[in-house]
């Protein structure tokens, strides 16, 4: 880290992964998850007030695989400029890879009492449909949990990115595609166990889920991949790559005269995010005990940007923030006022756009230091220039794109 | 008979010339690699043009915004290009590097590549680097970070991941800051730049990028009337090593920039109208007639 002077010019010095406070907090968060819950969980007697309950420890861990949603939502919407709401798809995706792993787990404690999972049965099915073929065995599963999200993403992003579909196009063709999905798991023949999923999960590896060691197991899994994500988040938007990400949502064009070819960087971030998706769909689904076709719902999708918006776009822990601030409103105020649940959503999702464009982590940072504009002042300047430096008017019969 | 007439005799005749000869060749039988090998991405200028345009058009809806262009620039050349609005410079701009596709004609850089069959990225990575009229830098990154965007370097993705700059990289980023001015500026974000600091700053990214050529449209737009004089000081300095071609419609920096001698093309209704010194094109009856109108 030396920095260069040359002829009084002074260059940056290469920014660190995370600075001193940034590790600080990281092993903090570290112990926090992997000591620090255990103990209040396990050892902490239920009558002492520092207890944490099993139903928090699952609370948390569901939040958690959220997080890590609005993380992966933060890589390809904060960061290049794609709003996907198909991200629920991936997700699911993860979770029923996991799911077919533990219906397999089932054996044959399921009430039919048969080698196949119960809806198999109830559907009169005498053997496993092909794309059972792999679910016994874990490996794979754990193979699959990456690898399908990722090959679904590079196979639509392919497509989508390479006919240059963007902005609210690139939205809506997302949810559309998500939204088949649903309608095809929905049906009974697609072999995804219909609109109840999969449910009734006994063990894994062979170990019974329903007990708090494994309810803690699976929480302290969750944080450290929600841990070891933003690791690799922070890495990836360090890098001029990340760099060449936000070059390309802030111009696109310009970033193609330097000679970058948009459609690999895309590609790359929207393959990351997807398979991020799938790794907390697939921790989601023991903690949470189902997985059905309701997580590729519009809403599942829409509330994974909602998430990263609240606890601001472009920032790696504010999509986390955002999650817990989010669900812990939601699961609150579903017990407290549960009429009121989607008013709120809805409320905080117009005062964020109006108010904080950057979101709550964004609103922290411009308190603490003023020297962090918020979009709308950036909006106000640039309209000031534009105005001062307006060429002046082009004939009228010019078509629109001639001289653009 | 009509010069078209003629045209058409004349490409009959050769057709059958050409037919009636198996294994003959329009350029008179010499093999295309003629004492010289054609190296791919590399430019070839031992013909003494750098970029070629020959018989371009296009038409947006109807509306011809090129019509039958036909230009060339030498290597090292400082080229200035004037005309009225709406004559086609920014489209020309946008043809040679690969943002729209001429609907006929040839576009070629050096002698051997044929810019129509490449993309934006790979007419970047060719070396033909564009400054926009309106200066589009990258907003939320530093005035640094939009340097090493644009240094001229491995652009895939696993390179970019792992990139670090050398000390060589350093030290020419370093220059071009110092060049344009900069330095003092160096981690401020770019969008909090003024007007003419951020053309400086897109200037910086074209020399980052090291091209063979330079598309300047309208560089000093916006600029005040010092910085517009070291603009032009800067374009005579790269003049040489590099060619230019430069949009403008301020004539006191096109005189800056063409002196006596230098060539002044006139673009008018998508073709050229004039060509020559400044004084010559600024003397022609037909160059006056579409600047002042009928």
């Amino acid at each position: 880290m030396t920095d260069l002077t040359l002829s009084s010019v002074t260059l940056p010095a290469r920014a660190p992964l995370l600075s001193r406070t940034g590790w600080a907090a990281f092993f903090a968060a570290l112990l926090a998850v992997c000591a620090l819950a255990p103990m209040l969980n396990l050892w902490v007697p239920e009558s002492s007030p520092f207890h944490l309950s099993g139903y928090m420890i699952t609370l948390l861990g569901k939040i958690m695989c959220y997080a890590i949603c609005a993380l992966a939502i933060d890589l390809i919407w904060g960061y290049t400029g794609i709003l996907s709401l198909g991200h629920g798809l991936f997700f699911a995706l993860g979770g029923y890879m996991m799911g077919m792993y533990l219906m397999r787990q089932i054996g044959r404690d399921g009430s039919y009492q048969s080698d196949l999972p119960d809806f198999m049965v109830f559907l009169d099915w005498k053997a496993l449909p092909w794309h059972w073929a792999l679910s016994d065995s874990f490996v794979a599963t754990l193979i699959l949990i990456v690898a399908l999200p990722g090959l679904v993403a590079f196979v639509f992003g392919w497509f989508a990115f390479r006919s240059r579909i963007q902005g609210v196009y690139f939205s809506i063709i997302t949810q559309a595609l998500t939204f088949a999905a649903m309608l095809l798991f929905f049906r009974n023949e697609t072999g995804f166990g219909g609109n109840n999923g999969f449910t009734d999960f006994k063990r894994i590896l062979g170990m019974p889920l329903a007990t708090p060691e494994m309810r803690m197991t699976l929480f302290v899994l969750t944080g450290v991949a929600l841990l070891g994500f933003l690791l690799l988040g922070r890495w990836l938007v360090r890098s001029k790559f990340g760099r060449v990400l936000q070059a390309i949502r802030d111009a696109e064009r310009r970033t193609m005269f330097c000679g970058y070819d948009p459609l690999p960087y895309k590609l790359t971030i929207w393959v990351i995010s997807a398979m991020m998706c799938g790794v907390a769909g697939a921790l989601y689904v023991p903690q949470v005990g189902i997985i059905n076709p309701s997580e590729m719902s519009t809403g599942a999708s829409i509330e994974m940007a909602v998430w990263a918006a609240v606890g601001g776009r472009a920032t790696l822990i504010g999509p986390v923030v955002g999650a817990f601030l989010v669900n812990g409103a939601k699961s609150w105020l579903t017990v407290a006022a549960p009429e009121f649940w989607l008013y709120f959503l809805g409320g905080l999702f117009i005062v964020v756009t109006l108010f904080m464009p950057r979101g709550v982590v964004g609103l922290v940072r411009r308190i603490f230091k003023k020297n962090v504009p918020s979009i709308a002042v950036d909006k106000a300047q640039a309209a000031i220039k534009t105005e001062v430096t307006e060429q002046p008017a082009e004939p009228a019969h010019l078509p629109q794109g001639a001289r653009a | 008979m009509t010069p078209d007439l003629m045209d058409a005799g004349a490409e009959r005749l050769q057709a059958r010339t050409l037919r009636a000869t198996p294994g003959r060749t329009e350029s008179g039988d010499r093999s295309a690699s003629y004492s010289r090998i054609a190296q791919t991405g590399e430019v070839d200028v031992t013909h003494g043009r750098i970029l070629y345009l020959e018989d371009v058009s296009k038409s947006f809806d109807g509306f011809k915004a090129i019509n039958s262009l036909n230009l060339d620039i030498a290597p090292g050349e400082l080229r200035c290009i004037i005309g009225p609005n709406g004559a086609g410079k920014t489209t020309m701009m946008d043809i040679i590097t690969g943002k729209t596709r001429a609907d006929s004609g040839t576009v070629y850089f050096g002698s051997t590549i044929d810019l129509l069959r490449h993309n934006e990225p790979e007419i970047a990575q060719l070396g033909i680097g564009r400054k926009f009229q309106k200066p589009t830098v990258f907003e939320e990154l530093t005035v640094f970070e939009n340097l090493e965007l644009a240094l001229k370097t491995d652009k895939r993705v696993r390179p970019s991941m792992f990139f670090a700059l050398d000390s060589a990289q350093q030290d020419r980023l370093a220059e071009v800051l110092h060049t344009i001015h900069l330095a003092p500026h160096v981690n401020r974000r770019a969008g909090d730049l003024s007007h003419g600091q951020k053309q400086w700053l897109e200037i910086g990214m074209l020399l980052m990028q090291d091209p063979k050529l330079l598309l300047l449209d309208e560089p000093v737009a916006g600029m005040t009337d010092e910085e517009t004089a070291r603009t032009a000081e800067l374009f005579l300095s790269l003049k040489g090593q590099h060619s230019l071609m430069v949009v403008e419609h301020d004539m006191h920096f096109i005189r800056a920039l063409a002196g006596d001698t230098g060539t002044v093309t006139v673009l008018a209704e998508g073709s050229v109208l004039a060509q020559g010194t400044l004084d010559a094109v600024q003397a022609d009856e037909r160059v006056i007639e579409v600047y002042l109108g009928r």
